[in-house]
């Protein structure tokens, strides 16, 4: 074999090989092109057995109309009431990772701090889809939480009306309540067991839901939380009593109860809040949680601290 | 079948006839075999239910034919990934307290101790509170190092350092007086508490769950790195300890006796201690508190088959399986598909299972 005819040989098999490349390459291309577009065609649709784990995950879900989708939901997922009715995989922080699969789920929406951490990297693990929804205690977190959601489940023209409309309602919120000149010091109580004042921090919805409503909070220097100090509720001197209303809430006797025991109070009734009678409940899971509701919870809350100037 | 029936019946006999003299080894091989039967029945059932109607039998065969094309990729996370190590966890780590228990009641000569005596589980409490609480705060570097197994990590170094505390204040010129240990325990574990209880008041909501539910215990967080984290140190300790069975026979006479009929007894104090503080810590560190099998499962056993640590050693390692393996195949169907802690499975059944044999046996267990 002479040098020429070795150097066209090779020549002649590279040719071949790089068509043969090219047209591997396009097919592949090709496919890879053909799937994408069956991918987004389906969109979000393809998954019609969601897993709803927080409760604001799932009255987004509900508020977004697309409830037939939802095959299960978490304990702390009680509104609206037909949501009690799904299948429940336990507490948000102890999910169990074969309790999570039995109700067979192939989209899991999730609020953060779910937990505990292996099972959700096992969950994660099955390749079934998992969606992290944050916790942020603001407007901006809620309509960031409303387009996560519409966009996992493909209804995104949904997602935008619902969130235009809170929008427009906090919008009307605030400007009502930016007329008001002098804001109102609130305390919000979580609970009352045995005498002891567990008031709300910063960083909690119930902080939130006040600065929406137009309310200083009057303990804005620690987190979250925590158990008050009886001087330290005298010195704060809330003028407003921020309390969860109780869950038979029309019962009125349970109202006057309730109030009873923040009246007798050694701390509390020496605060301008109970010697004016200014005890304001909200519903918690309205208020607290930054769902879809949010902008009701804030209107009447914003109401019922200013019912003078607002009117 | 009439000659097996024959064999077996000759064979109770003979077994009845040696326990009338006195004598209950025969009883307690007979018990042990019926126990590791009933392991292995209780481990294949473990694995083979929970709230997905998954196959462990069409993945184990999977498994052996290398053909996967009949099962799917979730029935093989839910029999491999989360009932295995869910299952052999739960085995060894229901030994471990069985067994731990066991050796206490045996050295401390008495009936009250638990493998917690040793300040393990209010050590490995305040180290699983501290990452609980501070993991995002101060010790978030620590945290960071050891991602999600840091709670484990630091409850095992937490019941190891509370042990070595508790045995430096026991000890007074080589000698440890399990006396003056069992007042140190409860001292320090008020300290421990103290401690405990400050990491409750700084922590938020969330963390306060937390913590709640780390002290209910679980298995369901199982995974093959935890099996494989502490399987090394609990295994051999459950394997090894019946090698401690004539020690603790001989203390259960005395240090004294024990000492003249040739133990050495402060070695052996020394080496039963390490042994309970290494193979409870890890098994608290990995599960939380799980209550009572230290207690009932050795007590039960002392009934059943009398109170030689020959026996009595194996046979707790295989009841103690049994029991956890039984009390979690309760707590994770009973709410299905959400899932129940088991330490309250294992002291709602457990404690009124006690209680009900101590009134049909009153006296029987006083040492």
């Amino acid at each position: 074999m002479t040098f020429a005819k070795a150097l066209e040989r090779v020549r002649c098999e590279s040719r071949t090989r790089s068509i043969f490349l090219t047209a591997i390459t396009s097919f592949a291309l090709l496919l890879i092109v053909w799937a994408d577009m069956a991918r987004s065609q389906e969109g979000g649709e393809q998954y019609d057995r969601v897993l709803a784990i927080g409760g604001a995950v799932t009255e987004i879900v509900y508020a977004l109309g697309e409830e037939d989708r939802l095959i299960g939901r978490d304990s702390t997922s009680v509104y609206p009431a037909a949501a009690e009715a799904l299948p429940n995989v336990g507490y948000i922080r102890r999910l169990s990772p074969e309790g999570v699969l039995s109700v067979q789920p192939n989209l899991i929406l999730a609020r953060e701090n779910n937990g505990p951490e292996e099972a959700v990297e096992v969950l994660k693990s099955t390749g079934i889809k998992w969606v992290d929804v944050p916790d942020n205690f603001t407007i901006q977190g809620v309509d960031d939480n409303i387009r996560i959601i519409a966009e996992a489940l493909g209804v995104r023209e949904k997602g935008d009306a619902l969130r235009a409309k809170i929008t427009a309602e906090m919008e009307a919120v605030k400007a009502r309540v930016e007329r008001v000149a002098d804001k109102k010091e609130a305390l919000f109580i979580l609970s009352m067991r045995d005498d002891k004042v567990f008031g709300s921090g910063t960083g909690t919805g119930a902080h939130g839901i006040m600065a929406l409503a137009g309310a200083d909070n009057a303990f804005g220097d620690f987190e979250g939380y925590k158990q008050l100090s009886n001087e330290a509720v005298i010195e704060a001197a809330p003028e407003v009593i921020i309390i969860m209303r109780r869950p038979n809430e029309d019962v009125e006797s349970d109202h006057l109860l309730a109030n009873k025991t923040i009246i007798e109070h050694p701390a509390l009734s020496a605060t301008p809040a109970v010697l004016n009678g200014n005890i304001i409940r909200v519903d918690g899971a309205k208020a607290l949680q930054f769902g879809p509701r949010v902008s009701e919870a804030a209107q009447e809350l914003a109401q019922a601290l200013y019912p003078d100037e607002l009117n | 079948m009439s000659s097996t029936d024959l064999d077996l019946r000759g064979t109770l006999d003979g077994v009845r006839a040696s326990a009338a003299r006195g004598d209950r080894s025969a009883v307690a091989r007979l018990v042990i075999f019926i126990l590791a039967i009933a392991l292995a029945v209780a481990g294949m059932f473990s694995l083979g239910s929970g709230a997905t109607d998954s196959s462990a039998l069409a993945v184990t065969w999977a498994l052996i034919t290398g053909d996967d094309s009949a099962i799917t990729l979730v029935e093989r996370i839910v029999i491999l990934d989360i009932r295995a190590p869910r299952t052999v966890l739960g085995i060894i780590v229901g030994a471990s307290l069985a067994v731990s228990g066991a050796i206490m009641q045996g050295l401390f000569r008495n009936p009250l101790a638990d493998p917690g005596i040793v300040g393990v589980s209010a050590g490995a409490g305040l180290g699983a509170s501290s990452f609980i609480v501070l993991g995002s705060g101060v010790l978030a570097p620590i945290s960071a190092f050891f991602g999600i197994y840091d709670v484990p990590f630091a409850a095992f170094i937490g019941g190891l350092v509370t042990t070595f505390l508790l045995y430096r204040v026991s000890t007074q010129n080589g000698r440890t007086s399990v006396a003056t240990m069992l007042l140190a325990g409860i001292a320090l574990g008020a300290l421990t508490n103290a401690f405990t209880g400050l990491l409750v008041f700084w922590a938020d909501d969330n963390q306060l769950r937390d913590l709640n539910f780390w002290g209910l215990g679980s298995v369901a967080g199982a995974t093959w790195l935890k099996f494989w984290a502490v399987a090394p140190i609990i295994l051999p300790i459950i394997i090894l300890a019946p090698m401690m069975a004539k020690g603790l026979n001989a203390m259960t006479l005395g240090e004294a006796t024990a000492h003249h009929l040739g133990v050495n007894v402060q070695v052996f104090k020394r080496i039963a201690i390490v042994a309970v503080a290494a193979s409870t810590g890890a098994a608290v560190a990995v599960t939380g508190g799980i209550g009572f099998v230290g207690i009932v499962v050795p007590h039960l056993l002392r009934l059943l088959i009398g109170p030689d640590h020959r026996y009595l050693l194996p046979a707790c390692a295989l009841l103690g399986g049994i029991m956890l393996l039984f009390a979690d195949a309760i707590a994770r169907q009973i709410v299905a598909p959400a899932e129940l802690p088991i330490g309250i499975v294992t002291a709602t059944i457990g404690a009124p299972f006690f209680l009900w044999i101590l009134l049909k046996r009153r006296g029987i267990l006083d040492m």
